[in-house]
């Protein structure tokens, strides 16, 4: 049997509810930016302790260990710098080239690092949360990658973090290419759990023979936010849908999603 | 009753919003985020007053939103249904058997998620679901099955540690009292 008190709560909790969830954009972003600057002292404590414990898994490699390492980095910056030359020369060609056609030039990214302090703490939605706020530069819609491919966009901007929206959210549609074939498609969300396999769909694709397994998917730099030739991931496999109007495939991911440490924001 | 037992079920609320954005190995190994919220909302409603409850599922929900990409308040109507309700028929609830608060534990884990899927589609919101949820679903279940019974262990011993002490029963019984004087 419910109780005057019961009804004054409940009254009270529906009126609460009703008007948190038609809050104008702006009034919710800040009262999420109040209540979550609760977290703040958390989100410091977590990145000292990974930060510890980093040093700490240092400390215990052994003198061979770090010399076989700083060998083997060596070589690899050797071949880095060799690539980079080619590179700038290639770079500088194209914009040669692009003078003489009239065309705008590409403007070389502008990558500045960021630390992945939290996740998304629901199955709803992929996203993952930076140390890289307003204050630093962030803005929202500045693409988000690693060196093994595109991670997302940021999304929402606080002074302190901003919030990315990963490949395979909602929010997240990317058009893309295949680089062999030049097709364009969509990237979609994604059904598959958000701690899956690293496989997104990639829909919209004019029905094509020649797309096959372990063709390359870069961005086609449509839509305007993410820039074009960032590496998305290979298609593992086709099909038809439609009735054979379209074709329909998956990709797996360059960038490993549920792994994320350390990512670059593309800054303008 | 003093307040380090509600400080204590807040401040825990707290750490429990922030670890679900947290603990990456047991995400992958458990493939779903560590939400304890649903169990301590069951040892909140069997244990504090009806205000207390709805406090916490007020900042409980606030603090998983802030953290979320979701609409903000949408985690609230759940933790705060399956604490209104827990709390109505708290005099029927066995609270003091693991068993039940296994059970309870359980259904929470169960209700708070599907009840905010259900307020999301309502919504219209766009998010990524799948076959997948069920088994997502089922692991929030255990986890604050589990979960739940050690809870009221850990609780209710920080409850006996700083509640004042009940009053000693005394000797004296008024109804055996020897009245001296005439009758």
């Amino acid at each position: 049997m419910l109780k005057r008190a019961h009804y004054w709560v409940l009254g009270a909790m529906t009126v609460l509810c009703l008007i948190l969830l038609n809050l104008p954009p702006t009034a919710a972003a800040r009262l999420r930016l109040g209540v979550s600057s609760l977290f703040l002292p958390l989100f410091g404590l977590a990145g000292a302790g990974q930060a510890f414990v980093d040093r700490a898994s240092y400390a215990s490699l052994t003198r061979a260990t770090l010399i076989s390492e700083i060998e083997r980095l060596r070589k690899e910056n050797q071949q880095l710098q060799l690539a980079a030359d080619q590179g700038r020369d290639a770079f500088a060609e194209n914009a040669r080239l692009r003078s003489l056609l009239g065309w705008q030039p590409r403007a070389p990214w502008k990558l500045r690092a960021a630390r992945v302090i939290a996740r998304e703490p629901t199955t709803w939605w992929r996203s993952v949360t930076l140390d890289y706020g307003s204050r630093d530069g962030a803005r929202p819609n500045q693409t988000v990658l690693t060196s093994t491919g595109l991670v997302g966009r940021i999304r929402e901007v606080e002074p302190t973090h901003s919030q990315v929206a990963l490949i395979g959210d909602p929010e997240c549609g990317v058009s893309v290419l295949v680089a062999e074939t030049r097709d364009s498609g969509i990237i979609q969300e994604s059904r598959s759990a958000p701690d899956g396999d690293g496989l997104v769909m990639l829909r919209m694709l004019q029905r094509s023979p020649a797309i096959m397994a372990g063709h390359r998917v870069i961005t086609s730099g449509l839509g305007g936010i993410f820039p074009s030739g960032i590496p998305v991931g290979q298609i593992v496999d086709t099909r038809s849908v439609d009735g054979g109007l379209y074709t329909e495939a998956r990709v797996r991911l360059g960038a490993n999603l549920n792994h994320l440490e350390e990512v670059w924001v593309v800054a303008p | 009753m003093t307040w380090i037992p509600t400080l204590a079920l807040f401040l825990v609320a707290w750490l429990a919003a922030f670890a679900q954005t947290q603990f990456r190995p047991v995400v992958s190994i458990l493939e779903t985020p560590v939400g304890l919220l649903p169990a301590l909302m069951v040892y909140a409603s069997l244990s504090f007053d009806l205000v207390t409850v709805t406090c916490l599922a007020a900042f409980a929900g606030l603090s998983l939103d802030a953290l979320s990409s979701g609409p903000t308040g949408v985690s609230i109507v759940p933790l705060f249904a399956v604490g209104f309700v827990l709390h109505l028929r708290r005099h029927l609830i066995l609270r003091d058997q693991t068993y039940a608060q296994f059970w309870l534990g359980l259904s929470a884990g169960l209700a708070v998620p599907f009840t905010t899927l259900l307020l999301l589609e309502l919504g219209s919101t766009r998010l990524i679901h799948g076959p997948f949820f069920v088994i997502q679903l089922g692991v929030l279940g255990l986890l604050n099955g589990v979960v739940c019974p050690a809870m009221f262990r850990g609780f209710d011993a920080i409850r006996r540690a700083f509640d004042y002490p009940a009053l000693p029963e005394t000797p004296f019984r008024p109804d055996r009292e020897i009245k001296r004087g005439r009758l």
